[in-house]
């Protein structure tokens, strides 16, 4: 019997929720790790009780939990990220020099062919590696050392690694994305990176399309095109074909082009969701009204869906890392707000119902298609 | 929560700290960074009524925390967030 099970990180805890393939009825449980910031939770591909969890706060800095049930039962592991050799300075606000120091684990990315090997996307931004089961973690430096790490810059939000893509086809490449440097490339399993920014263009920066300061929030790829990424930056919505070679605008007639999300339908590559954000100081839906877009031709054209989303005075954000897809047919689709509501889909985006609508703020939305 | 360690040699906050984390690997790097050594930010050290938070680590603790009689705290900032 197939089924679902969404993964959601908030800032007070940790909560998994499951339902059949019909994903009407829902079972939450949580919190888990209450009290504590739960930046991602992600389950292996290859093994989906094997579970791996990010939990900080900032008076005891950062754990790292894994299940191997599921989520039922937790247990810690490795927490010690150094950085590798001298990890130097990168830029700080105001332009001066500060040195790289670890705050916590963003992102988790267990590996599409091993459920003991996880990557972790840290802030200060670094990509570290385990193939251990998170016991212990080694830095991939050759990403903060290839050239450009010294000229990384942090966000508003600290300067984190958000988002890691596995090329499914291609075991040596990856994609990884920061805030506020942009996104990179390597090609070689991680020894070597490269910044993927040209055709980015970000007004704030002194050159605006420099080779690296972009504030990307997000990329996405359907697995069946690993050539083809989406992008969601601190305005702009974005689309390579080669890459990240080079990327084009695809904002069409989105009512506004800023946000954190994106994501791509499980069977339909071309099809594409946001969740459009007035602005980059007013952190909600133009107009009080929710409103998820979706474009079937790899964007330029977007329509918007709101069936069972609140259309007036709704002010909630939806962070970069919440929302997912599932693999049912049709694709489910699902987002957390900083509300504490986590919506789903289960019908490609045409209709959608609360799972929950009082959760703690939603940090982050992972979803395992269970069969 | 109350816990009992054993401490071979000097008792100070670093040897309290050692003996802690050795036996109870989770809490390695939640009360001190794990690059400095240094007590995280939010996070205070008591004992026998006196804040020892800034004290050096290799500072002997009172002879009612080596016999057992008073506790050595770690104690979490009580603001919000």
């Amino acid at each position: 019997m197939s089924g679902v099970r969404v993964l959601v990180g908030t800032r007070k805890g940790a909560f998994v929720l499951t339902s059949d393939g019909k994903r009407q009825k829902w079972d939450v449980s949580g919190p888990h790790f209450g009290g504590w910031e739960i930046y991602h939770v992600k389950g292996s591909p290859v093994d989906p009780n094997r579970l791996y969890a990010s939990q900080s706060s900032g008076w005891f800095g950062q754990v790292m939990q894994r299940s191997s049930d599921g989520g039922k039962t937790w247990e810690p592991v490795g927490n010690k990220f150094e950085y590798d050799g001298v990890p130097g300075t990168h830029q700080w606000y105001d332009g001066t020099p500060h040195p790289w120091e670890f705050k916590r684990v963003w992102h988790l990315e267990p590996s599409l062919t091993d459920p003991d090997t996880v990557y972790a996307g840290a802030e200060d931004a670094a990509l570290f590696k385990s193939t251990d089961a998170g016991q212990t973690w080694q830095e991939l430096s050759g990403l903060r050392g290839h050239g450009s790490g010294s000229r990384w810059t942090p966000g508003a939000g600290g300067m984190c690694l958000h988002t890691i893509l596995l090329d499914p086809v291609n075991r040596a490449r990856m994609f990884i994305a920061i805030s506020a440097a942009g996104a990179f490339r390597t090609d070689d399993a991680g020894k070597t990176w490269q910044p993927i920014n040209q055709g980015l263009r970000s007004q704030h920066i002194p050159d605006p399309t420099a080779e690296v300061g972009h504030c990307v929030h997000r990329i996405a790829m359907h697995r069946s095109r690993p050539n083809v990424l989406f992008m969601q930056k601190h305005w702009d919505v974005m689309r390579t074909d080669d890459g990240g070679d080079s990327w084009r605008e695809v904002s069409g007639n989105l009512p506004t082009d800023f946000g954190f999300v994106i994501d791509v339908n499980a069977h339909q590559p071309d099809t594409v969701y946001v969740v459009p954000i007035k602005s980059d100081s007013e952190h909600y839906p133009p107009d009080g009204k929710l409103r998820v877009y979706r474009s079937k031709t790899g964007g330029n054209e977007w329509e918007a869906l709101s069936n069972g989303l609140p259309q007036k005075d709704c002010y909630v954000n939806v962070l970069r890392d919440a929302m997912a897809v599932d693999a049912l047919d049709k694709c489910g689709v699902y987002f957390g707000t900083t509300g504490g509501q986590v919506y789903a889909s289960a019908d490609e985006g045409d209709n959608w119902a609360p799972i929950v609508r009082d959760l703690p703020a939603v940090v982050s939305v992972e979803v395992q298609t269970l069969t | 929560m109350e816990v009992s360690v054993s401490v071979e040699g000097r008792v100070t906050v670093r040897s309290v700290l050692d003996a802690l984390e050795a036996a109870y690997p989770v809490l390695r790097g939640t009360i001190r960074d794990y690059g400095t050594g240094h007590r995280r930010p939010f996070l205070r050290f008591f004992a026998c009524e006196q804040d020892l938070s800034h004290e050096l680590p290799d500072t002997l603790l009172p002879d009612a925390v080596v016999s057992g009689a008073e506790p050595f705290m770690v104690v979490g900032a009580i603001s919000g967030g």
